[in-house]
């Protein structure tokens, strides 16, 4: 069996399966897209784009997505300084919780915070009594980004805080450094790349997510439909060129996103 | 600085890690905590550091009790036995750590830190990342960034102990050095006695938390105060029956007393090598020897007894089986209660002759 694996064949055969997979499964509809978006001339692409509705609703989760991850950024930080640094009951049981906005189905998270934030809990109540309302706004849709997109920033954080030698941070205190000048100096700069690169796929997590927002976000359009919810909304109206032009735009993002990652990721490993 | 320490406890758990362990140490010594690894040597050097608190005693510092002090306050630097450097900054960046700590002008660390990397030989690897050295060039820059705030105590937990033999030997021999024209009061841990031997003014021999022996390395070899030390400073073979061999005879009037002989205790050959002294020796038969590089590592028998010595490669080689002479000089004998030095008796004694 070896021998037949490690021959010439096999290994030509198992190199150009995966490559032909890729290349169906991802570079196809992608490289698709772009045609699609074209497919009229590059004047229709940019009155597509330009169209107020679409670019508003470009604006509008970028936005969103980068107010969530700049939270998720500090809040999964902390949540990944307690989870390795802290002993304490539940530890391991919180940890493992920690994954489950990746398990969930969408439409379940939508739903959970539809619950939450709406007129009839006491958090919607709360907030209208104050004389503003989350759900259907711009709140209940960074909520929703943030639930979704909790993983990243702590899972791509705790390997680099384990990493970390005490004997670094010891090394500092001996050299005189106060405890805030030591994590400022030594620790943070340790997970720095962890901090980034989690809160880049963070972000373009955010800007794709459709399920938990459509249900909470109201989808008026030009104050609170976001990108995908749009391009749901152009393909119901028989529009496939303005659903592609949108999509164009968060793809490159995505793809921008997801190159820099690599390099962040490359610079640390050097 | 002067370093006293008197009836340091500290305790892990069930586990005591140091047990009243009293010493003091000169200004500008070079003092080696010896012993072997889990004995407590690196537990008595962190509570030094103030990296570890102590259950109960004094360390004392300038005749100031420093307990209460942090790490940051007690005007130490500390070599960690992965180095610990800090991986994102350079050499430089590393080095100048604790000075831009303490608020230097920007003139002055310049100049201290091309002064340190001249000093530790590593001009012109100012700006690479410590990923990007070799071990030898971490653990100096390690050492530099410890000497860089001007500390008045160095401390080093195993230095040398990731390196390779060939450049630990030179390591070893340019800290002696460093240290020697700084002056600086330095106490390093390891657990190679060739390295506390030949680098060290004072060996403590630290084993299971107590504080064994402390001297130069000349006196704890020839004066061992316990059989650890004995047996753990050079080679050496314990002997159950030490009243079998001949001079010795006195050892077996205390029941229970051991002896411990050392390679260099024992001298060997054939008859015609022994002139005055033929009427001490005792004869014996080889059993194995072995090339060691310098000279033969010789295991002989003597009436049931196992020894071992060495034998210099100008003397006419021995053979396996050989009937040669066997002369034991002394031996360390102990029992439960107390030690001592035994010189051979037979060999002491001009009357005793003969032949």
């Amino acid at each position: 069996m070896t021998n037949m694996l490690q021959s010439r064949w096999w290994s030509w055969g198992f190199r150009s399966t995966v490559m032909l997979y890729f290349i169906i499964l991802i570079v196809c509809p992608i490289a698709g897209i772009y045609v699609q978006s074209l497919s009229g001339g590059f004047q229709a692409f940019a009155d597509n784009v330009t169209e107020a509705l679409a670019w508003k609703s470009v604006i509008l989760t970028v936005k969103l997505a980068v107010i969530s991850t700049i939270i998720n950024a500090a809040v999964g930080t902390l949540a990944a300084w307690v989870l390795v640094r802290y002993r304490f009951p539940g530890r391991s049981l919180l940890n493992s919780l920690v994954d489950l906005p990746f398990a969930l189905p969408t439409a379940v998270i939508g739903l959970m915070i539809l619950l939450l934030l709406g007129p009839r809990s006491w958090i919607g109540s709360g907030a209208e009594a104050l004389g503003t309302t989350i759900l259907f706004h711009e709140p209940a849709i960074v909520v929703a980004m943030i639930f979704v997109t909790f993983p990243f920033v702590i899972r791509a954080v705790q390997p680099m805080l384990e990493e970390l030698d005490a004997s670094e941070e010891e090394a500092a205190y001996t050299m005189g450094a106060s405890k805030s000048r030591t994590f400022f100096r030594v620790i943070l700069p340790c997970m720095m790349p962890g901090i980034v690169s989690g809160a880049m796929l963070a972000f373009s997590r955010a800007l794709a997510e459709f399920g938990a927002v459509v249900l909470v976000a109201g989808n008026i359009p030009g104050r609170t439909l976001v990108a995908s919810v749009y391009i749901f909304g152009e393909i119901e109206s028989d529009n496939p060129a303005g659903a592609a032009a949108v999509s164009v735009l968060l793809l490159t993002l995505s793809l921008l996103i997801l190159w820099t990652v690599n390099f962040v990721r490359r610079r640390r490993a050097r | 600085m002067h370093v006293e320490v008197r009836g340091l406890n500290k305790s892990f758990g069930s586990f005591q890690a140091v047990k009243d362990v009293d010493f003091s140490v000169e200004k500008g010594q070079l003092i080696g905590l010896l012993g072997p690894s889990g004995g407590g040597k690196t537990s008595i050097l962190r509570m030094l550091a103030g990296l570890e608190t102590p259950d109960s005693g004094d360390i004392v510092f300038h005749g100031q009790r420093v307990n209460d002090l942090p790490p940051q306050e007690r005007g130490i630097g500390f070599v960690f036995q992965n180095y610990a450097l800090f991986k994102h900054m350079t050499v430089s960046e590393n080095i100048a750590f604790g000075l831009e700590v303490k608020k230097w002008n920007k003139a002055k660390i310049k100049e201290r830190v091309a002064n340190l990397t001249e000093l530790t030989g590593l001009k012109g690897f100012e700006s690479r990342y410590p990923h990007q050295l070799s071990g030898g060039q971490r653990q100096r820059v390690a050492f530099a960034r410890a000497l860089a705030p001007e500390p008045q105590l160095l401390l080093l937990d195993e230095p040398f102990a990731a390196i390779d033999a060939k450049i630990r030997h030179e390591l070893r021999s340019w800290l002696r050095e460093m240290i020697d024209r700084l002056g600086i009061t330095s106490i390093f841990v390891t657990h190679d006695q060739d390295e506390a031997i030949e680098v060290a003014d004072e060996i403590m021999i630290i084993n299971k938390g107590n504080l064994e022996q402390k001297g130069s390395p000349w006196e704890i070899y020839k004066d061992p105060k316990t059989p650890f030390v004995a047996g753990f400073i050079g080679e050496s073979r314990i002997v159950d029956n030490i009243g079998a061999l001949r001079g010795f005879g006195d050892a077996a009037v205390s029941s229970g007393t051991r002896g411990l002989i050392r390679p260099e205790y024992i001298e060997i050959g054939r008859k015609d090598e022994f002139t005055q002294l033929l009427s001490a020796t005792e004869a014996g038969r080889v059993s194995h020897i072995h090339f060691r590089g310098s000279e033969w590592l010789v295991e002989v028998e003597v009436g049931g007894i196992k020894l071992v010595t060495y034998r210099s490669l100008e003397k006419e080689v021995l053979h396996p089986g050989e009937e040669v002479q066997v002369l034991v000089h002394r031996a360390y004998l102990f029992n439960d209660s107390e030690s001592w030095v035994m010189e051979n008796k037979l060999k002491a004694d001009p009357m005793f002759v003969y032949i």
